[in-house]
């Protein structure tokens, strides 16, 4: 069976150059005590960095992937981060999780080195309702208060871009304030207009296209965010503040045509 | 430079290689070959190396016409090829002289049929990968299924460009399964004894969801144990997801790359070139192996794949 040779030495730390925390005996590496492996799929395995979702897990995740694409490891084929955990999909006919785990351990003991980023702000204009957003009213009525309450609570926060998933350059927003966290749909739609703003559980979140999906939709925007075209592919990256500012639908149809 | 002319599309009929892996942190999954198998062995048997772009036509296929002399292999589903109104074998490379028509029926076993031709389809490649990605609309010919009158550029031939067939013993390694083995999906621990009893004991019907992002499945509701909304996360390839009407949707090659439905199972990789295969009303069930076993099957599979007794001249 052919083996990685070329392991990332220049990312293994001595452990008496840091605060030691936790040491896995096998590997001989320290993780950081919240750090933990499951495997996902017979060829793939989730590195869970926490429970809840918060900037500091954020963090070591974007801290994470800076860490692997400055360094990529042979063995591994993709990435899919989310809020509080990384799926790592490997060469499954070369590795095992074993040795997969063995070898992102020295990644994930160097997560506190990046400094905090600078965030920038994007702001989103959504025609809330109507045919823009089906599912307005009854998101409204779940809470018991009316539709231009939902419109005002939902504008009236700071999001935060926790990562890009789903489908491409779907960004998933923190900071959905509480009175609005809505249940996700018994069993996703078909389809769902491109564009479309929309609530599941405690997020938020635009789908950039035409998709199956589970969210309840309370508006549109005319903004297009996956662009695939441009160098960032998306709108939005991991890392933006994003803010929902309500537009009519006269002026949707205007910036859509634009 | 030979071209393909599209007389006749079929009912979807995409470019298509191995896919775009490495794009999770945008979002974008990595599409390719549904059957990468069936691709992979018609690649070899032209001579072409094993991710050239190929044709991948779904229940029914299209009508295709030569401009030069090539060469083509039709492997994956049966859709009763002919050439110039005779039939055609699979898994064979067939000389193709200018002018002549090939022409696919509708499928007679299962649910994907590939068509590589010499050189490879020639389309511009989108991050690195000439695969189409339907639901974004990117890569492959522009994007989308192919239509009648499109013209698609064939890639310069290989030098190797003898004929070759699959061996005798290869098809009995090809034939459709019932049974698709799995591992514990991450929230396996989320079902009740008796949720988990009913996945493996009862037998599934495909449902009329069924396409490259993901293939929905009829039967029995599974229990959900209460507060299954859970935290998202990115989802492997094959992940049996069970959203709140309980029914499994087992997500595939233009998969969403990250999903807030408990995932009870996935689908080992050595098993999932026949997801590819599954039609609507097909019935299916579920069987649990270890990830060693998992793995064992994957090497004996990409053994049987790499094989030089695979192919002979």
């Amino acid at each position: 069976m052919q083996r990685e040779t070329d392991s990332p030495d220049q990312l293994c730390i001595a452990p008496a150059q840091r605060g030691l925390r936790y040491t896995f005996a096998a590997m001989n590496v320290e993780l950081l005590p919240n750090i933990r492996f499951q495997p996902a799929s017979d060829q793939s395995l989730l590195v869970h960095f926490g429970q809840e979702i918060s900037l500091e897990t954020h963090r070591e995740i974007v801290s994470f992937l800076k860490l692997l694409d400055a360094n990529p490891l042979r063995g591994i084929v993709n990435l899919h981060p989310a809020y509080c955990s990384v799926l790592v999909r490997f060469d499954a006919l070369h590795f095992t999780h074993a040795e997969i785990e063995q070898q992102l351990a020295p990644y994930l003991g160097r997560l506190h080195e990046f400094g905090e980023p600078k965030p920038r702000l994007r702001e989103i204009s959504v025609c809330y309702g109507g045919d823009h957003g089906a599912d307005l009213a009854e998101v409204a009525s779940l809470h018991a208060i009316s539709v231009e309450e939902v419109i005002r609570i939902h504008c009236s926060a700071e999001y935060f871009v926790y990562f890009l998933g789903f489908v491409p350059g779907f960004a998933y927003l923190g900071g959905l304030p509480r009175e609005l966290e809505t249940p996700r749909l018994p069993s996703p739609r078909k389809k769902v207009p491109a564009g479309s703003v929309a609530i599941g559980g405690n997020q938020t979140g635009v789908y950039p296209i035409s998709t199956p999906g589970g969210w309840r939709l309370i508006g549109q925007t005319p903004i297009k965010l996956f662009r695939p075209e441009s160098e960032e592919k998306s709108f939005l990256a991991i890392g933006d503040r994003v803010r929902f500012l309500p537009i009519s639908a006269q002026k949707f149809d205007e910036l859509a045509a634009a | 430079m030979n071209t393909i002319r599209i007389l006749k599309p079929g009912a979807c009929t995409t470019v298509q290689d191995l896919g775009r892996p490495g794009f999770g942190p945008m979002g974008i999954s990595p599409s390719g070959a549904a059957d990468p198998v069936s691709l992979r062995i018609g690649n070899r048997l032209v001579g072409n190396p094993e991710n050239a772009a190929a044709l991948e036509m779904t229940l029914s296929g299209g009508h295709f016409l030569f401009s030069g002399t090539t060469a083509i292999a039709v492997t994956g589903a049966d859709f009763s090829a002919t050439l110039r109104g005779t039939r055609i074998p699979s898994y064979t490379s067939i000389a193709v002289d200018p002018g002549k028509v090939l022409e696919f029926g509708w499928t007679a076993n299962v649910a994907r049929c590939y068509l590589c031709v010499q050189g490879g389809i020639d389309v511009p490649e989108f991050l690195g990968s000439r695969s189409t990605h339907l639901l974004s609309g990117n890569g492959g010919y522009q994007g989308r299924e192919l239509r009648k009158g499109d013209v698609l550029n064939v890639g310069p031939p290989p030098s190797n460009s003898r004929p070759r067939q699959l061996s005798g013993q290869g098809h009995a390694n090809l034939v459709p399964r019932k049974v698709f083995r799995v591992t514990e999906g991450p929230q396996w621990s989320m079902f009740s004894e008796s949720a988990r009893r009913s996945f493996f004991g009862q037998t599934y019907r495909v449902s009329e969801v069924a396409d490259r992002t993901g293939i929905r499945l009829d039967g029995q509701p599974l229990e959900l144990s209460a507060g299954s909304d859970m935290l998202t996360e990115g989802v492997a390839l094959g992940a049996i997801q069970i959203p709140r009407d309980g029914k499994p949707i087992i997500l595939f090659v233009e998969q969403q790359t990250t999903g807030g439905y408990p995932k009870i199972a996935n689908v080992i990789a050595a098993d999932l070139f026949r997801v590819g295969q599954l039609r609507t009303g097909d019935e299916i069930h579920f069987e649990s192996v270890s990830l060693e076993t998992a793995r064992s099957l994957l090497l004996r599979l990409e053994a049987y794949l790499s094989s030089p007794e695979l192919i002979r001249e």
